[in-house]
């Protein structure tokens, strides 16, 4: 059982917990992910690791209240318990001084973002950080994250806060030399991003979070196709060259269970009414 | 000794098991075998021929004194009987249910030489489960000896080698990378062949040997070896953690919808109960026509649960013929009597889907067998020509599993094999000072049994590790 010492609402339907998990704290780093499963009849559901405090003993994640799990997961408070969490798994992010890194994000994982940027500064890299979402009211850590960067930029789908999608940035990438891209967010823009740093040939990180069940390497489910070859996301990954991923493929197996995962999520809104 | 008795009269036939009808099993989720009745039992153990040298015995891979435990049943002490068969295996309603009995005890007994095999696993089963239904009692432990081991993986070696160091008065945490214990038993084995209320109240017994289990330590991630050893206080480590890696066949359209590996479909319905999918959480999506790739007992557990959860139509596709056929010919015959079809001589070779991305269409090609391969069994070979197409909506890929790798990469000096498996001898000592393995880490996929017998030479190779240490310090 792992208690929650606190719940941040980050955005309409975007919430932050903090988790006392020591020994997850102990070993998690920048790119690794967890399992949490909320009950005994819950799902397995992979979520990256935001934040880790090795002293006080806890670790943070971010979630999109979405599905059943994520909406369940919502309501618990302070103090309550989360049945189990597993990790970390996943192979941690390359950090090191790579010279000059942009990093964008999109969702709920601005969230793990500024743990990575924490990181790649710290390891004295230079960072411009791009920060996105659907509409302005999604955004969250902008000054947590325009203090860490050495420069900022905000966009949104609908252009209600910064620069309309993501198009800007081909102007920056065409005057400015970038050594490494991170990304991390939905699956089309990442697919975005990589389509622009392709013609640089910058280096793309991409983070892969696609259906998994057990998150170390047993179903297989999470497998995608990287340069022809096909790896497992959680054992293998998260972490890939964006370069490389059959971003078709990923958005098709990740629609793969939507009828399930919808019927659940509203079965479980109607308070448990069975159709019966 | 040379006192004549009057032969006995051989009773060439077995009590059969009682089953759930194939009609009505083939749309439940329960225990196909029902188990003896307690006049059933008797009358079955009433076979055995109690053999002064019995050779039943030397099948059995955990030494089960199994004359000893079949007499006394026949003398209705059954409480005596269980504690027998406990002296050995801590895990009898398991293995009465899931060993491969006809290749072990029971291919050895004697009356099989002029008819059916005393039924040793069903009568094993009888006697746990009536321990089961009246409680358990907790043997006498050994006093405390103050050593501290760690056993990763809760499967069937796991849990024998925690029980059984327990036993001898060790302080034993298991570290288990899922969030139920079991391992196989409960994310690989189907309910209707083995429940896992069975299997948790087997878990319940090992707890109330004083074990302790941390749920949701992947070791290598949350701990490494060495950090077991060095930091947190153990004196030994067993390592079973299993063959739970799923293979692909590598062919075109794998990654369909549709197309699970064996392992994701068996974790889905097992371990998630999918099964009951809206009331669990994890979903599970079963067409009407579906196809599972291979011929072992994993393939017919999948086929038989592909059925259960509705299809239609459930073929098995193999690329050999029937007598290659690795499952149990129990589970073949439980199979084929369910209805699931047998598409024999037969490989696929690629998968075609529709416009969302799911599988359709399965092409195969019908093979022939030509003369032994390296494993003894004829070799398939393609029949040039013979492609054709199969519709299917929903493929399952039961081609074998290979050993967890994390263990491996993650501890420096472990003596590993180039197809992943950990190096021991033959007490399952690896490379590495107070590090032993065993189960299918070891072999490659391999039995529960085997399993347990290794976890069991295993445990006695720490007890005597763990006392020399002692005389040292």
């Amino acid at each position: 059982m792992y208690e929650i010492l606190r719940v941040e609402q980050l955005a309409p339907k975007i919430k932050l917990f903090e988790v006392y998990a020591p020994e997850i704290a102990k070993k998690a780093r920048a790119g690794q992910f967890i399992i949490i499963i909320s009950n005994e009849k819950g799902e397995r559901v992979p979520l990256t690791i935001a934040g880790y405090d090795r002293e006080k003993g806890s670790i943070t994640f971010a979630f999109n209240e979405v599905g059943k799990t994520t909406k369940q997961l919502g309501l618990m408070k302070k103090g309550e318990c989360i049945w189990n969490i597993t990790g970390p798994l996943g192979n941690p992010s390359e950090i090191r001084n790579f010279g000059k890194v942009l990093c964008v994000a999109g969702g709920v994982m601005i969230a793990p973002m500024l743990l990575q940027v924490k990181a790649l500064r710290e390891a004295g890299n230079t960072v411009v950080t791009v920060m996105g979402a659907r509409i302005k009211d999604l955004l969250f850590f902008k000054e947590e994250m325009r203090a860490l960067s050495h420069r900022f930029y905000v966009a949104t789908d609908d252009g209600s806060e910064g620069y309309k999608g993501l198009d800007f940035l081909k102007d920056i990438l065409a005057e400015e030399k970038f050594d490494r891209c991170i990304a991390m967010g939905p699956v089309p823009m990442l697919q975005k991003v990589c389509e622009l740093t392709k013609p640089y040939k910058i280096p793309t990180i991409v983070t892969l979070l696609p259906i998994m069940v057990d998150g170390m390497g047993m179903c297989g489910v999470c497998r995608v196709n990287i340069g022809g070859q096909m790896k497992f996301a959680c054992v293998d990954g998260p972490e890939f060259d964006g370069h490389l991923v059959d971003f078709e493929q990923l958005i098709k197996r990740q629609r793969m269970f939507l009828p399930e995962e919808r019927l659940s999520a509203l079965l479980w809104e109607l308070g448990g009414v069975s159709f019966g | 000794m040379a006192e004549s008795k009057p032969q006995p009269k051989i009773k060439k036939k077995a009590v059969p098991m009682p089953k759930q009808p194939p009609e009505v099993r083939k749309h439940n989720f329960n225990e196909v075998a029902l188990g003896y009745t307690e006049e059933q039992a008797l009358e079955e153990a009433s076979r055995c021929l109690q053999c002064p040298n019995p050779q039943c015995v030397k099948g059995c891979p955990v030494e089960i004194d199994i004359p000893a435990f079949i007499k006394l049943l026949r003398e209705g002490k059954y409480e005596e009987a269980i504690k027998k068969i406990k002296e050995k295996n801590s895990l009898p309603a398991i293995c009465g249910r899931v060993c491969p009995q006809e290749e072990q005890c029971q291919k050895m007994c004697v009356i099989s030489r002029v008819g059916e095999p005393v039924s040793i696993g069903r009568l094993e089963r009888f006697l746990a489960d009536w321990e089961r239904a009246r409680g358990f009692t907790i043997p006498e432990k050994a006093p405390p000896t103050g050593k501290r081991v760690a056993v990763i993986g809760a499967g069937p070696a796991g849990l024998t080698v925690a029980a059984d160091l327990a036993k001898l008065g060790h302080e034993v945490v298991i570290f288990e990378a899922l969030h139920l214990p079991g391992g196989v038993l409960v994310y690989g084995i189907p309910e209707f062949r083995l429940p896992k209320s069975i299997v948790m109240a087997e878990v319940d017994y090992i707890k109330k040997l004083g074990v302790e289990f941390k749920l949701g330590y992947l070791i290598g991630r949350t701990y490494t070896i060495p950090e077991l050893l060095n930091e947190e206080g153990f004196d030994a480590v067993f390592i079973g953690t299993g063959a739970g890696l799923p293979q692909f066949l590598g062919l075109p359209g794998e990654e369909l919808g549709g197309i699970y590996s064996a392992n994701e479909f068996l974790i889905r319905v097992n371990l998630m109960k999918s099964y009951a999918f809206p009331e669990y959480d994890t979903p599970i999506r079963i067409g009407s026509r579906v196809a599972v790739i291979g011929g072992g007992n994993v393939a017919m557990d999948a086929a038989r649960s592909a059925l259960r959860l509705g299809a239609d139509q459930v073929y098995i596709v193999y690329r050999r013929s029937r007598e290659e056929m690795p499952a149990r010919k129990e589970e073949i015959e439980n199979a084929e009597e369910e209805g699931i079809i047998f598409k024999l001589l037969t490989n696929p070779t690629r998968f075609i889907g529709d416009e969302k991305g799911w599988v359709k269409q399965m092409e195969c090609i019908k093979m022939e067998l030509g003369p032994p391969d390296e494993s003894g069994r004829r070799r398939p070979i393609p029949i040039k020509g013979s492609e054709f197409l199969m519709d299917v909506d929903t493929v399952i890929i039961a081609i074998g599993r290979t050993p967890n790798p994390i263990i491996q990469r993650t501890t420096e000096g472990l003596a590993v094999t180039k197809w992943g498996t950990i190096v021991t001898d033959e007490n399952g000592k690896t490379s590495l000072e107070g590090v032993y393995a065993g189960g299918d880490i070891v072999t490659g996929e391999a039995t529960v049994i085997s399993a347990m017998g290794a976890g069991k030479k295993a445990a006695r190779a720490i007890h005597e590790y763990l006392l020399s240490k002692n005389l040292v310090g």
